[in-house]
């Protein structure tokens, strides 16, 4: 009965992505797309956060938006999954529900 | 020297402007939009200057693709600022560092020096936060994006 966590918007403008951290329980699934995707870069000053919350969630960056800001696979943090808009919705569609943190 | 200063007003009230921009790209209009006034205000003969700090960091990432969110790609426009004879473009390192980025993951900008035999040089400048903050308050007008 796992929830995914979309997070939309960039942690260096809004609280969002803090709050979904702090609103995870074990075995939800983070999805970081659009601005959300620069959370994920790798030893930016949320990196540890993140990691932190990799250990006990799924983390997965949204492909697509990572291209876009000219970043891929080996930017984000490790443990962090990429996904494209298929793996968007198989996501949704394996997670009992799904809060959208805007 | 009187012809030239009668020539300099002629032409106008010649500013000093800073597009301030603070976004990322594509996620928001505004980084595109402020492209969109940084070359009117360039057509206009205006000082114009770019600060990039905060998430606006990203807007200067190299490589960046588009194909996949079906956006038009306007990073290339970045590199043409240089033919506006708008040369300046202000990247705050503290905003690098704490996004994990270096000054090699952003575009190469270049401009050709009119003054020095017309050398290849770059337009992007990587300023400390103080080194911004001074360069801010020398401005006429300051834009935010």
């Amino acid at each position: 009965m796992s929830t995914l966590h979309t997070v939309n918007k960039s942690p260096f403008e809004r609280s969002a992505f803090i709050s979904a951290l702090n609103h995870l329980k074990p075995g939800d699934a983070v999805l970081m797309i659009e601005d959300g995707v620069v959370g994920a870069r790798k030893a930016s000053a949320f990196a540890d956060l993140l990691a932190m919350a990799a250990e006990s969630c799924s983390v997965y960056v949204l492909g697509p938006d990572l291209a876009a800001r000219g970043m891929g696979e080996n930017d984000v943090i490790e443990g962090a999954k990429l996904v494209d808009y298929g793996g968007f919705v198989d996501l949704v569609t394996t997670h009992r529900q799904t809060q959208a943190w805007l | 020297m009187a012809d030239v200063k009668a020539a300099e007003i002629d032409s106008g009230v010649r500013k000093k402007l800073m597009f301030v921009n603070r976004k990322a790209p594509y996620g928001t209009i505004y980084a595109l939009e402020a492209l969109e006034v940084v070359l009117i205000s360039a057509a206009f003969e205006q000082d114009v200057s770019l600060a990039f700090l905060d998430d606006g960091v990203y807007q200067l990432m190299r490589g960046q693709n588009t194909a996949g969110i079906g956006m038009k790609n306007f990073s290339p426009t970045y590199r043409a600022l240089g033919d506006y004879d708008v040369t300046k473009l202000y990247v705050e390192k503290e905003s690098l560092e704490e996004r994990g980025l270096k000054s090699a993951d952003l575009m190469e900008i270049t401009y050709e020096d009119e003054d020095a035999n017309f050398a290849e040089k770059s337009s992007v400048r990587i300023v400390s936060r103080s080194e911004l903050t001074d360069i801010m308050a020398q401005q006429d007008v300051l834009l935010n994006f």
